[in-house]
């Protein structure tokens, strides 16, 4: 066997290993949401066992899905639509008019993320309550896109670099004002990267726990307020946990799955130039 | 009518200024060339004037109106770019039509006006493809089409033709002169290439530095280069450069010492240099002719063959090599000992300080604009 044949393999054997612990967690879940409680909690783990649906059969009785469901989508899709909404006259700006500090707003954007979000929790919380926030969908579509603003704002902000600054300028020439010029050529042309971004926005939504366990109680909840649900104060039931956490979590992975692509090109975009 | 003047116009970025107070009026349907090496300016004086880019300095006027701080979109002047910058998502028609799009212009007008553009431009076939499936000649006129659809008060040609290959580079350029006729309209133009900017100007401005060197006919700038720099970036292959020292003068001009011994009396304006001066003379290589003797001797270090005329690229005891043009047919090889002569006619002198001498005679056709225009402005 010639050495990069060889080399192939063991990178090969190498990138299944990854994904393979990468995924392992949700296969486990997946497989543990088919089994009895008390198969679920047996040490050693059983391999083999008779799976039920018992466990769906009790998160349905337990908890109306549909309802975590619809707000998990509708603050999801609200939160990023409002966020791409806000960037792109901002990312538009500092991506083709640059002025001395440009690159600092943008840094100072980004830093924004590196403070843990149980330090502005008290704050937020009194504020929220103050405004009658507390348990509203729209308070918490405003929380996530707060909480998604910098990111979405860098992806856009690398997205619109790409784009010939020739192009906008002929259409400024054209006759285009600021607002057909984002409307009539920069979306149209930057449609690939702001899918990307409205698609990582709308899973890092899905998948927020922090503050709607915080912020909401019932009428707001999402999926992630649903799954905690589950861990009750009566004690852990592993297996139905893991049956709410898998339908929490499927509409989001179908989702994933579909858009993998995008995905991947919108997040290595650049990269390779 | 659309006169364009710049008035002292200056930009800076920061400290760094790059466009020092240029001086300028571009006549009603007249086509301007902005002509300089690299980094002279030239594109960045036609953004200004585009509304591209703001103006640091001085009265930028559109038909004696201020336009400073008139935004591009109101500007009323159509740009093309050197990279075509076509709108990628759009088909051809839709790219020609999108100002008068803007422009909230009917559709059914809108067609006609994009039609007619692509009559002139012989787009016809096209007008449904997108830019990608278009070859660089063909986006290039798009590009210009899209110019013409609004009937702009000026064009602004930000260096249009340099990602043509050669050939048709050529092909455009007669197409442009061609067009600017059929259009009558004023037209400003970039270029790096100084044979662009003879072929095509009505009047060529040389920048160097965010200076204007000088501005002029294209024939005035050959026959009349003001100085150093705007005699060698004129003319092609560029004009030969000779430190000599000034021996006599007279009215009728000054004589000077030739490397190698021999004189030559330029036809200057008396007065501006005396004897002793050190001096350089310029000649252009068209003007360089060989023969059994002459003013001028060397060795031919390179030939050059192009078939119609031959370049032989001389080296000349106390001097630089200077190239002469000769016949197609001249049988002279390599190391080949050659005598040169010279027409005093043709010869330009220039100070210590780089400047042109005034000469004696003003070429007859260096006041001469291009006939079709005077004709279409009768």
């Amino acid at each position: 066997m010639s050495s990069t044949a060889r080399d192939k393999l063991v990178l090969t054997i190498v990138g299944w290993l990854a994904a393979f612990l990468i995924f392992f967690p949700i296969l486990w879940m997946v497989v543990t949401s088919f089994k009895t409680e008390i198969d679920a909690i047996a040490t050693p783990p059983k391999l083999a066992f008779s799976p039920t649906v018992e466990n769906y059969a009790a998160v349905r009785e337990r908890a109306d899905y549909v309802h975590f469901a619809l707000n998990s989508i509708v603050i999801s899709v609200g939160a990023t639509l409002l966020a791409i909404l806000i960037s792109v006259p901002g990312a538009y700006a500092m991506a083709f008019f640059p002025k001395k500090h440009t690159k600092d707003v943008l840094m100072w954007m980004l830093s924004t993320k590196m403070m843990p979000a149980v330090g502005v929790l008290v704050p937020i919380y009194l504020i929220a309550k103050n405004i009658g926030a507390i348990d509203t969908r729209w308070g918490l579509t405003a929380v996530y896109t707060l909480m998604n603003l910098p990111i979405v704002i860098w992806m856009l902000y690398t997205f619109f670099k790409e784009v010939p600054k020739d192009i906008l300028e002929a259409g400024r020439m054209d006759g285009a004002k600021p607002k057909q010029e984002v409307w009539m050529l920069l979306m149209p042309l930057s449609l690939p990267g702001i899918a990307s971004t409205a698609l990582l926005s709308i899973i890092l939504c899905w998948n927020e726990a922090f503050w709607s366990l915080n912020l909401t109680v019932s009428n707001a909840a999402p999926l992630t307020t649903f799954i905690a649900s589950f861990s009750a104060p009566e004690g852990l039931f592993w297996a139905k946990l893991s049956a709410a956490s898998t339908v929490a979590i499927a509409p989001i992975l179908i989702f994933g799955w579909l858009s993998q692509r995008q995905l991947v090109r919108g997040l290595t975009f650049g990269a390779v130039k | 009518m659309a006169t364009v003047t710049l008035k002292d116009i200056r930009k800076s970025y920061g400290d760094v200024e790059i466009i020092k107070g240029v001086s300028l009026q571009i006549e009603d349907r007249e086509f301007c060339v902005f002509v300089g090496p690299s980094g002279c300016g030239k594109s960045t004086l036609l953004r200004m004037i585009g509304g591209l880019e703001e103006i640091t300095g001085g009265d930028l006027m559109l038909d004696g109106q201020l336009i400073n701080d008139v935004p591009p979109s109101d500007r009323g002047l159509a740009m093309v770019f050197q990279t075509y910058a076509l709108y990628p998502h759009m088909t051809v028609a839709d790219n020609m039509g999108f100002s008068l799009r803007l422009a909230g212009v009917p559709k059914a007008e809108r067609r006609a006006k994009v039609d007619e553009a692509a009559r002139i431009l012989h787009l016809g076939p096209l007008l449904a493809r997108k830019p990608k499936d278009l070859s660089g000649g063909q986006r290039q006129r798009v590009a210009i089409g899209r110019a013409i659809v609004r009937k702009p008060k000026v064009f602004l040609f930000d260096e249009p033709l340099s990602n043509l290959d050669a050939a048709l580079r050529v092909q455009m350029r007669i197409e442009l002169s061609r067009l600017h006729e059929e259009l009558a309209a004023t037209m400003i133009y970039v270029t790096h290439d100084q044979v662009e900017a003879m072929t095509l100007a009505d009047k060529i401005v040389v920048l160097q530095a965010g200076v204007v060197e000088q501005a002029g006919s294209p024939l005035e700038l050959y026959h009349h280069p003001r100085n150093l720099f705007v005699a060698g970036f004129i003319g092609s292959p560029k004009m030969n450069f000779l430190p000599v020292t000034v021996a006599a003068t007279d009215e009728a001009g000054a004589t000077v010492q030739l490397p190698g011994g021999g004189t030559v009396a330029v036809p200057v304006q008396p007065g501006r240099v005396k004897a002793g001066d050190a001096v350089t003379l310029g000649v252009r290589p068209e003007h360089l002719r060989p023969a059994d003797a002459g003013d001028l001797a060397g060795e031919v270090m390179v030939v050059e063959r192009l078939g119609g005329e031959t370049f032989l690229y001389t080296q000349v005891a106390g001097s630089d090599m200077i190239v002469v043009q000769a016949d197609g047919e001249i049988p002279t090889r390599v190391h080949d000992r050659i005598a040169v002569r010279l027409d005093p006619a043709t010869c330009h002198l220039f100070d210590a300080q780089g400047l042109a001498v005034e000469r004696a005679h003003r070429h007859p056709l260096a006041d001469m604009g291009r006939p079709t225009m005077a004709r279409k402005a009768s």
